[in-house]
């Protein structure tokens, strides 16, 4: 059996896929891979189909072991990896002999790197995913060091490329787009216009749920409380502090303060790989 | 019906009422809108999530044509019982706030009928509504950081049932060993929107 040995996790590695629909009306959110384009390509890679299980490391740090030769590739935040101390690239397909130490540093730009495996990581589905959901403490165990993950068998496809070029992943700023709404008639003009013209900084007190921003404050136009409602992912919720959380692959499912404007979904990749620190700019 | 829109991942159907959401919910069960990955009911709302690429006029088109009369106004989702120990550390804070007496609180607890009108909080927690407004109850002031699961509570509209521990506002009047919520079920959620609950007192 071919299984990747887990040595060393860096903050946090999750198993990852591309979530899990259809269970949003028992309370189940979507979860899944944050940055959906950096996962979806490092299945690519190594030509697993769509929706293959990965792991999503949050700022490196990542050691594992090869049990049996894999086909690997590592994707999105652009960590230094190495290969039983041998520098490699990252955004290529990768072979690993039986026994090989695949380790990750600390990226220098970007949040969460992903690790495809040919075969993808097979660990039992929860609900249909095998998505790790962090606030409703469902899917997959979250790996730690000494657990062995097992590797599915290898898909009929074979790589068809070995290295691919990609746009530069996370940065000190970035540039988010975003429609207006659902609530944005809750907040007072003034908070609508600042919103679209200054910059807001990502906190540490960020995570899979929401990237918790610091800026200027967004002024409510009316009193009251709003009935909870659904969520999406890349929702701005602001509560009432009036600094805004930008809602990611694990929020929750239904939220209780007003949404003043939505990121769209081909931003939200980038959204995701904002590390603390990263200013933000919201654009119509 | 008002319609509003989440970018290009969501349209957010505003009703009048919880009847509505429930009536909505079971209309868009009955007939799904293509394109809608997931449907999530709430207080006054229902959300539809589309798939990437979805036209979200089109789905808005979609929902304000369905209908909400007739039959789908009833619960469509089977009926459960859920036994329940009235020994709950509120009851009595519920009883002086309604003006009734314990055993009648319970009694009209069991007697009325509840309907899930949505899930949320975590998953498995349905939020029933029932048909005796005497049961309404504000939440209690500060929350416990601890309410264990298969805690029976009620706060403003709703009764609810903890799937499992943890944190909650809602007043307790008892507790049932119930798993309403179970992965090695299918489905997990013995609360799903549009269910049924009867309330007995457990022997």
């Amino acid at each position: 059996m071919t299984e990747l040995e887990i040595l060393a996790t860096g903050p946090m590695t999750t198993v990852q896929d591309a979530g899990r629909f259809g269970h949003a009306d028992l309370g189940v959110g979507r979860s899944g891979a944050a940055d959906t384009a950096s996962y979806a390509l490092a299945n690519r890679l190594v030509a697993n189909p769509v929706g293959a299980a990965a792991l999503e490391v949050t700022m490196g740090g990542l050691r594992a072991r090869a049990r049996g030769a894999v086909t690997v590739a590592v994707t999105g935040a652009p960590v230094p990896l190495r290969v039983d101390g041998r520098g490699a690239a990252t955004d290529a397909v990768l072979h690993l002999p039986d026994g090989a130490e695949l380790s990750m540093g600390v990226p220098a730009r970007g949040l969460r790197s992903y690790l495809a495996v040919r075969g993808g990581v097979d660990v039992p589905p929860v609900l249909g995913s095998r998505s790790t959901d962090v606030l409703a403490g469902l899917g997959p165990a979250v790996p730690a060091p000494g657990d062995l993950l097992p590797v599915g068998p290898a898909p009929a496809g074979f790589p068809r490329v070995d290295h691919v070029a990609t746009a530069p992943v996370g940065g000190p700023s970035i540039d988010l787009r975003v429609v207006l709404g659902a609530r944005d008639d809750w907040f007072t003009p003034e908070a609508v216009a600042t919103l679209l013209s200054r910059e807001y900084e990502v906190t540490s007190r960020s995570d899979r749920v929401g990237a918790r921003l610091t800026g200027p404050v967004l002024e409510r136009s009316r009193g009251g409380e709003l009935p909870s409602e659904g969520m999406v992912a890349g929702s701005l919720q602001v509560p009432p502090n009036g600094e805004p959380v930008l809602f990611l692959a694990d929020h929750p499912v239904t939220g209780g303060y007003p949404v003043i404007a939505v990121v769209h979904s081909a931003h939200l990749p980038r959204a995701a790989q904002a590390a603390p620190g990263t200013r933000m700019r919201f654009r119509l | 019906m008002r319609v509003l829109t989440c970018a290009d991942t969501g349209v957010l159907v505003e009703v009048a009422d919880l009847s509505e959401v429930i009536a909505l919910r079971a209309a868009l069960a009955a007939r799904p809108v293509p394109g809608v990955t997931d449907v999530v009911p709430a207080a006054r709302t229902v959300l539809l999530r589309v798939a990437p690429g979805t036209n979200t006029d089109a789905v808005a088109a979609a929902v304000t044509a369905l209908s909400l009369d007739g039959a789908e106004r009833a619960g469509d989702g089977g009926t459960v019982t859920i036994p329940v120990t009235y020994d709950g550390e509120d009851l009595a804070d519920v009883a002086a706030l309604t003006g009734l007496t314990p055993a009648e609180v319970v009694r009209a607890h069991t007697s009325a009928t509840w309907t899930v009108a949505f899930c949320g909080f975590a998953p498995g927690f349905g939020y029933m509504v029932g048909d005796d407004p005497r049961l309404h109850v504000p939440r209690r002031s500060e929350a416990r950081t601890r309410v264990p699961a298969g805690s029976v509570a009620l706060a403003g509209e709703f009764a609810g049932v903890y799937p499992r521990s943890s944190p909650g506002g809602w007043r307790l009047i008892g507790r049932t060993d119930a798993r309403v919520w179970d992965l090695d079920r299918d489905p997990p959620g013995l609360l799903r929107p549009g269910v049924r609950v009867r309330f007995t007192e457990a022997a």
